[in-house]
């Protein structure tokens, strides 16, 4: 795994037209650490994630990376930087899942074949998969999809890794598998932002949890304090309907 | 004479067939095919660029691409070839000479470039804009994204489509010989019709119409197969959703979500 970097955002707005979705968010991520988005639908979560690496380009704000802001920075080179997670996998269906993890590191990466392979064989392992690499997506289940995904973003050796609702799109019994490697992947080190409904995951794993309503931070800080004792009345009232 | 008789004789007489069919086997299916082959790679590339001009975000691509297709969509097939084929034919007579088929072969490109043009970007705009998105996160740029991620999984999937395009394409080279052709550069239709107007007898028109139905009916067939054979996928194992490793990793209460 490459050097994890902290990562902050700063008063990040951005409006689909007149519709604005971030109204000043900010966020801070220790390197290392893990960040738990929560909040209602609609609330900005999965947009603030596109800021991060810029698939959406905010209007106003900064994301700094290692203190250091990247909104100047070659996109897809930032993107290089910066592993995303999709609540629909989003994995290449006309290929196989070997080549889903190579492709990217052979074009993108440039590396060799020999090595795209063997660094695509050694991530598959580690999500517990090296025995699908040849078949195709959509003969795995969503929770395999799910960490062949997974695998494809490490594959990049990413300093940060972004999960936009990764088990929301998951039959139950398999969300559990993919919070399990997420929650290995925290304690390994890695920086991650982690948008989610899971709770559970969010109390046990994250070192800070962030509550958004209506395109701004309500509330942020550590899990327990957060979970026990909220404060916002728009919190303890989220909490009381998903708990 | 016996009227059905008579009927049978203008469309079967096997006198006529087989004096027309030397001809169409060496002259008219060779020149039937370089017509309908050749237009369909020029026709193609040029409708893969159109596609690609038409979701173009830039609006000085998108625009001429969209009045090429209603113009050569919205014309007569006829129309068009004769306009090309007998408009630019001062300007060719100075490049290859009298030879009407490379206005023709350009007509016929033209053409088929804006259908073909048109299944591609619906094809292309039919994949999903998460995998555009999915792509990009990875670090490749728009255009690697759609060359490689995009477009390939848009054409798999408008093959039938196209491969239509390609039996329009065989039929319409019959129209080609409105530029008037030398009788070594006439096609099946050309030859059928010439000895159908030489013997009064419709058989050798007949006979041609049966060779069309040689190229054209082997290729519907192979749509309808490509067609099945992308609904139903390639024959493997269906998905596992039983998935023993997810619970080895099970992380304790960790998806239980309420833990207070």
């Amino acid at each position: 795994m490459s050097t994890s970097v902290s990562l902050s955002l700063r008063d990040v707005h951005l409006a689909f037209g007149r519709h604005q979705v971030l109204r000043g968010v900010d966020l801070d991520v220790a390197r290392g650490g893990t960040a738990c988005v929560i909040g209602p639908s609609g609330s900005g979560k999965s947009t603030l994630l596109r800021t991060v690496n810029r698939l959406l380009e905010p209007d106003r704000g900064d994301v700094l990376l290692d203190g250091r802001s990247v909104l100047r920075d070659d996109p897809d080179a930032l993107r290089q930087r910066i592993g995303m997670v999709f609540q629909q996998f989003n994995l290449f269906p006309h290929m196989s899942v070997e080549r889903n993890i190579t492709l990217p590191l052979r074009r993108i990466g440039k590396l060799g074949e020999d090595e795209a392979v063997a660094r695509a064989r050694a991530e598959l392992d580690r999500v517990g998969l090296a025995a699908k690499a040849d078949a195709r997506p959509a003969h795995l289940s969503g929770g395999q999809q799910q960490r062949v995904a997974i695998a494809r973003a490490l594959a990049m050796r990413p300093q940060v890794m972004l999960f936009d609702e990764a088990t929301s799109a998951l039959d139950p019994e398999l969300v559990k598998g993919v919070l399990a490697l997420m929650a290995e992947l925290s304690a390994q080190g890695m920086t991650m932002v982690v948008v989610t409904h899971e709770m559970g995951f969010a109390r046990q794993v994250a070192d800070t949890v962030a509550f958004m309503d209506a395109g701004v931070v309500l509330e942020a800080g550590e899990p327990q304090a957060l979970f026990e004792s909220p404060q916002h009345p728009r919190l303890r009232r989220f909490l009381s309907q998903v708990l | 004479m016996d009227p059905l008789r008579t009927l049978w004789e203008t469309f079967f007489d096997w006198e006529s067939m087989r004096e027309a069919l030397p001809e169409m086997l060496t002259v008219g299916l060779p020149n039937t095919l370089i017509l309908a082959v050749t237009a369909a790679l020029l026709g193609s590339a040029l409708g893969i660029l159109l596609a690609v001009a038409g979701i173009s975000r830039t609006r000085w691509l998108r625009w001429p691409a969209r009045v090429y297709t209603d113009v050569f969509r919205g014309l007569p097939a006829a129309a068009t070839i004769l306009l090309i084929g007998v408009g630019l034919a001062p300007l060719g007579m100075q490049v290859w000479g009298p030879n009407p088929y490379p206005l023709g072969i350009l007509a016929l490109s033209l053409i088929a470039a804006a259908y073909i043009g048109e299944i591609f970007r619906s094809g292309i705009q039919s994949v999903e804009a998460t995998q555009l998105e999915a792509a990009r996160a990875l670090g490749f740029s728009w255009r690697e994204a759609m060359r490689v991620v995009i477009i390939p999984q848009g054409i798999r999937r408008i093959l039938p489509a196209w491969v239509n395009q390609l039996i329009a394409l065989i039929k319409d080279s019959s129209l080609v010989y409105f530029l008037g052709l030398l009788a070594s550069q006439r096609e099946l239709f050309r030859i059928g019709q010439d000895y159908a107007a030489n013997t009064g007898n419709q058989s050798a028109l007949l006979l041609a119409g049966l060779f069309y139905l040689a190229l054209t009916v082997p290729l519907t067939h192979v749509v309808n197969w490509i067609d099945r054979r992308l609904r139903q996928g390639r024959p493997t194992a269906g998905p596992t959703d039983d998935d023993p490793d997810d619970l080895d990793l099970a992380l304790p209460g960790a998806a239980g979500g309420n833990q207070r």
